[in-house]
C-alpha cells in the first residue's frame, strides 16, 4: 500500500500565488479526478508534486508513504514511484523512445538484455494499438497531440509507477485514442495497483476511467469534492454554477 | 603489455606520456636550415626540397591571420619541427620500437586493426612508425603508405597532384606544412577499384613544444571508392604544441570518398589544420569531421565542385569545454553546373568555452542549376558558454539553389524535468540531449566509433578540464 498526502500545499512562481492550501491524499489503486477551469492550478499542482525547480513551495508539505518527499529532486521522487504524464511532453532530437525508455527502465531492473526489454516494449505498444516503427522514432518530435498522449501512456505502463499524475491525458485525442489512453490506465491501476491523479477538463474519458474520487480546483483551492456524480453534475451545470464564478 | 580495449576508455587512454627515447631531436625554432635539414633527413630529392623552401618563403611573407581566433601564444621559435623515435617505418607491429608500440597499444590501434580495418597507419611525433595494407588490397594496386615513402616510390603521383589541392600560398599555416611536413598517409586507388574495409590513420603527439605537420594526400581514380578515418591524440603539457596539417583529396570522375576525422586533442594543442577536396564529375566528396578538444581549433574542410554533378557532403561536430575554442565549419565551392553540396554543423560549448561555425557557400557564374544546403545548430550547457554562427553565401548565379538554417539553443529546463521526471539524473539527462544532439553524425560513424565518440563527449561533459 501507498499513498502520496499532500497537506496544505501553497506553491507560487516569481511571488504569483498559483495554489493556496492544498491537501489531498491518494492511496494505491485509488482514481482521483481533478477538475477545473483554465488556470485554476491543476498543471501547478502537478508540477509540484513531481518537483518542477521553477515551481516554489511556500508552505505545506508532500509526503510518499508518510516521508516528506519537498527535499528530493525530480528524479528521486521518480525513482520512488512517481510520475508524471505531461500535458505537453517535449521533444527529443536523436533519442529514440526505445532508446529512452531502456534507460529510464534500468532503475527497475538494472541488467534487463536489450531483447528482454524490447519484448516488454513490443507487448505494451501492443496493448495501445502503437505500430512497432513508432518506437523507433525520436522521442516526441514531430508526434500528433494523439501520439504524444499514447506515448506517455506507454511510458507509464512501462515504469509501472507507484502514483501516476496525468496531466491532461485526454485533450487532443480522437475517440479511439482516448478509449485506448483509458484502456492504459485502467490496466496499470489493475495490474500494478497504481494510484491515479487524474486532470482533465471533460468529462469524456470519465465514460471509460470510472473515478472514486472527483476534487474541483479553483484558484488555487480544492473547493469540492465528491464521487462520479459531481462531474455529472458539472458538466450538466458548468462550473459557473457550482463555483459561483464566471468560467475562463 | 599495457594491451586495452578499444572501447576502454577513460581521461588517461588519451592524455599519458610516454617515455619515448628520442633519435633525433632538431633544435628548437624555424629558419632555412631547419628546413633544409628536414629535408635532408630524409633524403629527399631536389625538386620537393624547392618546394619546400617556396613554401617556407610564403610563411614569412604572409602575415598571422587576424579574422579568426587570437593566435599570438603561438611561439614559432619554441617549437621543435622536427622529432623522431623511430628509424623506419615498419609493417609488422612486433617490429615498431616497444614505447612505441606501447603507446598506440594504449589508444587500441592494432586492436582496431585487426577488428574492423583494410590497412593502419601510426605516427608519432615527426615520423611514421607503422603502416600496413591488407595484401589482397595490395594486389588489386592500392597504395596505402606514409608520403615519406610515397615520394621516393611514387614520385609521378607525387609531383603530379601534390600542392595542387591546397597551393602553398593558400594561408599561412598551409605555407608552414608545406614547408617542414613529415609524415601522413599516401593513398591511391586504381580505377574502379572499391576498398571494401576503412584505412586508417592514427597521429599522436607525445612530447611537449613540439609540432607535428602530417601531409596527407588521397587520390581516388575513376569509379573508385574508399572510406578513410584519422584518429589524433596528445599527451597532456600546460605548454603549448603545434598541429599543422595539410590534407588533399582528389577525387576524379564517378569516384565516392568518404574522409572521416575523429580529434581528440589534449588542451594545450593549436589545431590549424587545412582540408580540401577537388571533386570532378559525378564524384562523391564526404567530410565526417570531429572536434574535441585542443586550446584553439581552426579548419573548415572544403570541397571544390569541379566536375558537373559532383556531390559534396560536409559533417561536422565539435564540442567546446572550458577554455577551448572550435573555430570550424565548412566550405563548398560550385565551379561546375548541377553540382550539390550539404553542409551540417552541430556545435556543443560549456563554461568558458566558445564555439565558432564559418561556412561558405560559392556558385560561380556559370555554374547553373546547383544545390546546396547548410545547416549550423549550436547548443550551449550553461550560461556561460558562448557560440557564434557566420555564414556566409557567395552567389555569382541565378539559377540556383541555396538554403540556410541555424538555430542556438540552450539545454532547455523543460526537456531536463521531462526527462528526469523517468528517474534520469541530470547528469544522464543532459547526456542523453547531447547524445542525440550529435546523432546525425554519430549515426554515420562504424559502431565502434561511435561508442568512442559517445564515450569521450561523455567524459567532458563529466570533467571540467580536459
Amino acid at each position: 500500500m501507498n499513498q502520496l498526502e499532500i497537506n496544505n500545499l501553497n506553491v507560487e512562481i516569481k511571488e504569483k500565488k498559483l495554489l493556496d492550501g492544498i491537501s489531498l491524499k491518494i492511496n494505491s489503486g485509488e482514481i482521483h479526478v481533478l477538475m477545473g477551469p483554465n488556470g485554476s492550478g491543476k498543471t501547478s499542482l502537478s508540477n509540484a508534486i513531481m518537483g518542477n525547480p521553477k515551481y516554489k513551495i511556500t508552505k505545506g508539505t508532500i509526503k510518499f508513504n508518510n516521508k516528506d518527499i519537498l527535499n528530493l529532486k525530480v528524479d528521486e521522487r521518480a525513482r520512488l514511484g512517481i510520475f508524471l504524464g505531461f500535458q505537453y511532453p517535449s521533444e527529443l532530437s536523436g533519442v529514440t523512445i526505445t532508446q529512452f525508455l531502456k534507460q529510464a527502465y534500468s532503475n527497475l531492473d538494472k541488467n534487463i538484455s536489450f531483447l528482454d526489454f524490447n519484448n516488454i516494449l513490443k507487448e505494451k505498444i501492443k496493448e495501445l494499438n502503437i505500430d512497432y516503427s513508432f518506437i523507433k522514432r525520436n522521442l516526441n518530435e514531430g508526434f500528433s497531440g494523439g501520439e504524444k498522449k499514447k506515448n506517455e501512456i506507454l511510458q507509464m505502463n512501462i515504469l509501472k509507477p507507484k502514483i501516476a499524475i496525468l496531466d491532461e491525458p485526454d485533450s487532443g485525442t480522437d475517440v479511439d485514442a482516448l478509449k485506448l489512453i483509458a484502456n492504459g490506465i485502467n490496466k496499470t491501476v489493475n495490474e500494478n495497483n497504481t494510484g491515479i491523479l487524474l486532470i482533465t477538463h471533460y468529462n469524456r474519458i470519465l465514460e471509460y476511467v470510472k473515478p472514486d474520487f472527483v476534487h474541483i480546483i479553483h484558484n488555487g483551492k480544492i473547493i469540492l469534492s465528491g464521487d462520479l456524480s459531481l462531474a455529472h453534475q458539472i458538466e450538466e451545470e458548468g462550473y459557473e454554477k457550482i463555483i459561483g464564478v464566471k468560467n475562463e | 603489455m599495457n594491451e586495452t580495449s578499444f572501447l576502454d576508455i577513460n581521461q588517461k587512454k588519451y592524455s599519458f606520456k610516454e617515455d619515448l627515447e628520442y633519435l633525433e631531436v632538431f633544435p628548437k625554432g624555424l629558419n632555412k636550415e631547419i628546413v633544409e635539414a628536414i629535408s635532408k633527413i630524409k633524403n629527399e630529392p631536389e625538386w620537393m626540397l624547392k618546394i619546400r623552401l617556396k613554401a617556407y618563403g610564403e610563411f614569412l611573407k604572409k602575415p598571422m591571420p587576424t579574422w579568426g581566433p587570437d593566435l599570438s601564444n603561438i611561439d614559432f621559435n619554441d617549437i621543435t619541427y622536427y622529432l623522431s623515435a623511430n628509424k623506419k617505418v615498419e609493417n609488422d607491429w612486433e617490429k615498431v620500437p616497444e614505447k612505441i608500440k606501447n603507446t598506440f597499444e594504449k589508444l587500441g590501434i592494432p586492436e582496431a586493426e585487426r577488428k574492423f580495418l583494410a590497412g593502419a597507419g601510426a605516427m608519432m611525433e615527426s615520423t611514421t612508425a607503422y603502416h600496413k595494407l591488407r595484401e589482397d588490397l595490395e594486389k588489386k594496386g592500392i597504395i596505402f603508405c606514409d608520403t615519406d615513402t610515397a615520394i621516393h616510390k611514387h614520385p609521378e603521383l607525387i609531383k603530379k597532384y601534390f600542392g595542387t589541392v591546397v597551393p602553398i600560398v593558400d594561408n599561412k599555416f598551409a605555407a608552414l606544412n608545406t614547408a617542414v611536413w613529415s609524415g601522413g598517409s599516401f593513398v591511391y586507388v586504381p580505377k574502379n577499384v572499391k576498398v571494401d574495409l576503412p584505412l586508417q590513420a592514427y597521429f599522436r603527439i607525445n612530447a611537449e613544444k613540439t609540432g607535428q605537420f602530417e601531409r596527407t594526400l588521397i587520390i581516388v581514380e575513376e569509379g573508385a571508392e574508399v572510406n578513410y578515418i584519422e584518429g589524433c591524440s596528445a599527451a597532456s603539457y600546460s605548454s603549448n604544441s603545434l598541429h599543422t596539417a595539410v590534407v588533399e583529396v582528389v577525387a576524379l570522375k564517378d569516384s565516392r570518398v568518404r574522409y572521416t576525422t575523429l580529434q581528440n586533442w589534449s588542451d594545450n594543442i593549436y589545431n590549424l589544420v587545412t582540408k580540401r577536396a577537388h571533386a570532378y564529375e559525378n564524384a562523391y566528396v564526404e567530410w565526417l569531421d570531429a572536434n574535441i578538444g585542443s586550446a584553439i581549433t581552426q579548419k573548415y574542410p572544403s570541397v571544390y565542385l569541379k566536375g558537373e554533378y559532383a556531390k559534396a557532403n560536409i559533417l561536422s561536430v565539435a564540442f567546446a569545454n572550458n577554455n577551448q575554442i572550435q573555430d570550424t565549419g565548412a566550405k563548398a565551392i560550385h565551379f561546375a553546373p548541377n553540382t550539390t553540396s550539404t553542409i551540417i554543423s552541430k556545435s556543443i560549448s560549456k563554461g568558458s568555452g566558445k564555439t565558432v561555425f564559418r561556412g561558405l557557400v560559392q556558385v560561380q557564374k556559370g555554374a547553373k542549376n546547383c544545390k546546396s544546403f547548410m545547416k549550423c545548430d549550436a547548443l550551449m550547457l550553461d550560461k556561460e558558454a558562448k557560440s557564434d554562427t557566420i555564414p556566409s553565401l557567395k552567389i555569382n548565379e541565378e539559377d540556383v539553389q541555396v538554403g540556410h538554417e541555424a538555430t542556438v539553443g540552450k539545454v532547455g529546463e523543460d526537456q531536463l524535468f521531462y526527462l528526469m521526471s523517468r528517474g534520469l539524473t541530470e547528469q544522464e539527462a543532459t547526456n542523453l540531449i547531447v547524445n542525440g544532439f550529435f546523432k546525425q553524425f554519430t549515426k554515420e560513424l562504424p559502431l565502434e566509433y561511435a561508442l568512442e565518440f559517445n564515450k569521450l563527449i561523455e567524459l567532458e561533459m563529466k570533467n571540467e578540464i580536459n
